[in-house]
């Protein structure tokens, strides 16, 4: 077998391999399915309802996106530039730790000047904390991959000391989770008694926000040329190593105002359990969008609502909930396939 | 006629057919090449050389049509049947080992894997009697990282008789010899023929062509355009076959002498990792004028590049641009200062491949008014200018919006000249501005260069086509060792004399 690379994909084609993927990734799951005694039609069917059935669906469906698509976006800025951000999920908490810290009372000030502070400083933070591997990765050339990865353990487990320390809630009786933020500096809901809230629209504000910066700015003009040749980059005179401190201050916020939000919009507190891998399927998401910034947001409530669908139909179909991190897992593995597919031609000997 | 007394020939291609999605790269290519017979294949960049090579050589598996090797069908798509049959080739990038001895290079992949302990005697005394037979020599136990890059050639050339090659492919063999070992180079050919090997040739240069080869096999867009014997024809008739047309040479017309635009003074550079460094260079660049630097690539050309480009600061001495001392070093720096930058290499550093063409035509320029305001680019204009310059250059493009991947070598380098020239720089640094280009481009590539010099730039011309330098420059200095000789005017240094500079010599 030999790669030979293709000319130019036409439209039709970059479309197409795409959604090949997508009923690839149905295929794989139906056969686990059918592995587990089900009917994969009506499996999939259950999944779909779960996901889209009802109001109450959809709502849950996009309350599960809501910190996909911060991390989404946190990843496709950062690969963008081919900074490979691995640590969103502890940018992330980051953010989440700052807005525990200064929504619990410390700062008695009115919502609407609380909760953009808040958040304005969750930003920073998650910023910050990809500073310092960013620096390292161009002052000294250390690999990002391997220092980002390994920062999520470390602040995983400094979130663990600070429940188990300083941020322990004592009304939680023994529970390491940290006390709930005051009212004025949660976010509101989208619609009151649902647990949507504005975090979701903040994102989605995002993404196009994003989507303009990568189109018509400077800074996003940049951010690709460097990540597309930063070497060219360099001899044209670009400001290679400013951009890529940029790209990774952006990344790290984004990520870290997805822990805002969720603390902010949904939990109210901090726990060890706040992101169940939030900042690895990001990964996904962008991959899935192709780094596009729009494309996350649908790539987000693609994964969420497999990941809700599938929770729904395993309490009545009693096929496991895991089917739903098969299916995310294929997807980026077929959609990964399916780009090197679409660029170029596999010849058989 | 007695067909079987007469040998078959050491190779016959038959039909070779070879597509890249809509491109042909080869079409129904078919050639003999008989035994004790060389071969030139010349052709344009692009013109499907490589790929004919490559499918010959296994790394590729033709779309149809065979390959022979000395009558016996070569299955295709298998590098290692080629070595077997006795097919030998020496990349234009050569595939050494730097820290190994030449020796072991030589024997690598020829001993089992499983034995102890490496043969080295056995191997020793074939190279020696191979080194002895064609006028290689070598030495055997030195380490490859220590030869110079004609030694480097030799053990190639070796390593593939060491395999008992019956067949040799040179791929652009000479691109990084200086004329002495150039010369030293077609002697050995001629050795190998007389032992009864058989050589194909490749190049786009058209005067090694004629010196070295029986046969000239002239490829363009993929098809066979021409077959010649060497002795038969002459320089003008294949520049015409391979570009299609009749090519005139540049005019160069007389322009006065102009100010002193940019000078070095006593300037060194830091020591490299690849290439040498400057050492106490003197070098003045005048309006009006084509510097031509002339040298064995590796020699400093490099850093003489970077330090005009912007790329590299020097250690010691001083820089001037007209009459200030220049004190920031950085790319755009040296673009603020009026220096047009044409990089060596298009495609790592002119150019960024898979953004369009609108947005690398402004890649030098985007923070001007011109083409962004309070951080918002303005993609009308960019359009605007790409557009300019597509019609200006007559670079052959679908639209602005193209990925400039897809452009042929010729269209790009127009729209780095387009880029680079558009707010008339007052100097040009052109590193290998014709590197890969079809002769059409070329000849595009010097009008330009002469034109800029008619405007009052000075230009800065780094090549190794010797021609190229002698036909454009008003003076030429030579580098060698990261030194610079004095320069001398046009006409003044016969190639030879230049050749043996180049190699480290000092001017007769």
């Amino acid at each position: 077998m030999r790669l030979e690379p293709k000319p130019a994909p036409s439209l039709a084609m970059s479309i197409l391999y795409p959604v090949v993927a997508i009923v690839v990734t149905f295929i794989i799951a139906g056969v686990l399915v059918m592995l587990a005694d089900a009917n994969p039609f009506s499996v999939f069917r259950l999944v779909l309802k779960g996901a889209a059935g009802s109001q109450f669906a959809i709502l849950e469906t996009l309350t599960r996106a809501t910190p996909l698509i911060f991390t989404g976006l946190a990843v496709a800025v950062a690969f963008r530039a081919k900074l490979w951000n691995i640590g969103a999920e502890a940018q992330l908490y980051m953010g989440a730790i700052i807005t525990v810290v200064l929504g619990t009372g410390a700062l008695p000030l009115p919502a609407i000047i609380l909760v953009p502070l808040v958040m304005l400083a969750a930003l920073i933070g998650g910023a910050l904390l990809l500073a310092g591997p960013a620096w390292l990765k161009l002052r000294f050339g250390v690999d990002e991959v391997v220092t980002t990865l390994l920062l999520n353990f470390i602040v995983l487990l400094f979130v663990s000391m600070l429940l188990e320390g300083v941020l322990k809630d004592p009304m939680a009786l023994g529970w390491p989770q940290s006390p709930k933020i005051i009212a004025e500096a949660q976010l509101p809901r989208v619609i009151t008694g649902k647990r949507l809230h504005y975090g979701f629209v903040i994102a989605v504000a995002l993404a196009i926000g994003l989507w303009f910066v990568m189109k018509k700015t400077v800074l996003g003009y940049e951010m690709r040329a460097v990540g597309h040749n930063a070497e060219a980059a360099r001899f044209l005179g670009m400001p290679v190593n400013g951009v890529l401190m940029k790209t990774a201050l952006l990344s790290g916020g984004i990520a870290a105002l997805g822990g805002f939000s969720e603390v902010a919009g949904l939990k109210g507190s901090l726990t060890l359990d706040l992101s169940p891998g939030f900042g690895y399927t990001g990964i996904v998401v962008a991959m899935l969008a192709m780094l596009n910034p729009i494309g996350v947001v649908f790539s987000a409530i693609f994964v969420a609502g497999i990941f809700v669908g599938a929770a729904a139909m395993s309490r009545t179909a009693g096929v496991p909930s895991y089917i739903a991190d098969v299916m995310v897992a294929t997807s980026l593995l077929t959609m990964v396939t399916a780009i090197m597919l679409s660029r170029y031609r596999v010849k058989w000997k | 006629m007695d067909a079987q007394s007469s040998p078959p020939p050491a190779l016959r291609l038959s039909d070779i057919t070879k597509r890249f999605g809509s491109l042909t790269a080869n079409d129904a290519i078919s050639f003999e090449l008989g035994q004790g017979e060389v071969i030139a294949l010349l052709g344009e960049n692009g013109a499907g050389k490589t790929t004919l090579m490559n499918i010959l050589f296994g790394h590729y598996v033709a779309d149809e049509g065979s390959v022979e090797v000395f009558g016996k069908p070569l299955p295709p798509g298998d590098p290692k049947a080629a070595l077997a049959a006795g097919v030998g080739m020496v990349h234009q990038h050569f595939t050494l080992a730097d820290n190994m001895s030449v020796i072991d290079n030589i024997a690598l992949g020829t001993q089992p894997l499983l034995r102890l302990k490496l043969d080295r005697s056995a191997a020793r005394a074939k190279i020696d009697r191979l080194a002895q037979d064609f006028g290689l020599a070598v030495k055997a136990d030195a380490l490859v990282a220590d030869l110079s890059v004609g030694e480097r050639q030799r053990v190639e050339i070796l390593k593939a008789l060491y395999r008992d090659a019956r067949v040799l492919i040179l791929d652009e063999p000479t691109a990084v010899l200086t004329p002495t070992e150039t010369e030293a180079l077609f002697k050995t050919l001629k050795l190998l023929v007389a032992k009864g090997l058989s050589v194909i040739f490749i190049s786009h240069k058209l005067n090694e062509v004629m010196m070295a080869s029986d046969r000239v096999l002239v490829l363009r867009a993929g098809k066979l355009s021409g077959e010649r014997r060497t002795a038969e024809t002459n320089r003008h008739e294949l520049a015409a076959l391979m570009v299609g047309h009749e090519v005139t040479p540049p005019v160069v017309a007389k322009v006065e002498r102009g100010a002193l635009l940019y000078e070095l003074k006593g300037v060194s550079t830091a020591r490299r990792a690849h290439g040498t460094a400057l050492k106490d260079i003197e070098l003045a660049l005048h309006g009006g004028e084509i510097t031509g630097v002339a040298g064995v690539s590796g020699n400093g050309q490099a850093a003489l590049a970077g330090l005009l480009a912007g790329m590299e600061a020097p250690v010691s001495g001083t820089v001037w641009i007209k009459d200030a001392a220049v004190t920031a070093w950085s790319p755009l720096a040296a673009l603020n200062a009026g220096i047009a930058r044409v990089p060596e290499d298009r495609h790592r550093q002119g150019a960024i491949a898979d953004m369009s063409v609108s947005e690398n035509v402004i890649a030098e320029r985007y923070r001007d008014r011109r083409f962004s305001r309070a951080g918002l680019v303005d993609w009308t204009a960019a359009r605007a200018f790409a557009q300019s310059i597509i019609d200006d250059y007559e670079v052959k493009c679908p639209s602005p919006e193209a990925r400039i991947r897809l452009l042929s070598g010729g269209n790009m380098q127009k729209l780095i000249l387009g880029r680079a020239l558009d707010p008339n720089p007052s100097v040009i640094l052109a590193n290998q501005p014709s590197r890969g280009l079809d002769v059409g481009a070329v000849a595009y590539v010097h009008s330009r260069l002469l034109e800029a010099r008619s405007r009052g730039a000075a230009v800065l011309l780094i090549s190794e086509d010797l021609e190229e330098l002698l036909a454009l420059s008003d003076r030429i200095v030579v580098i060698s060792a990261g030194r610079l000789s004095k320069p001398s005017a046009r006409g003044e240094l016969s190639i030879s004399q230049i050749g043996a500079m180049m190699a480290g010599h000092e001017a007769a």
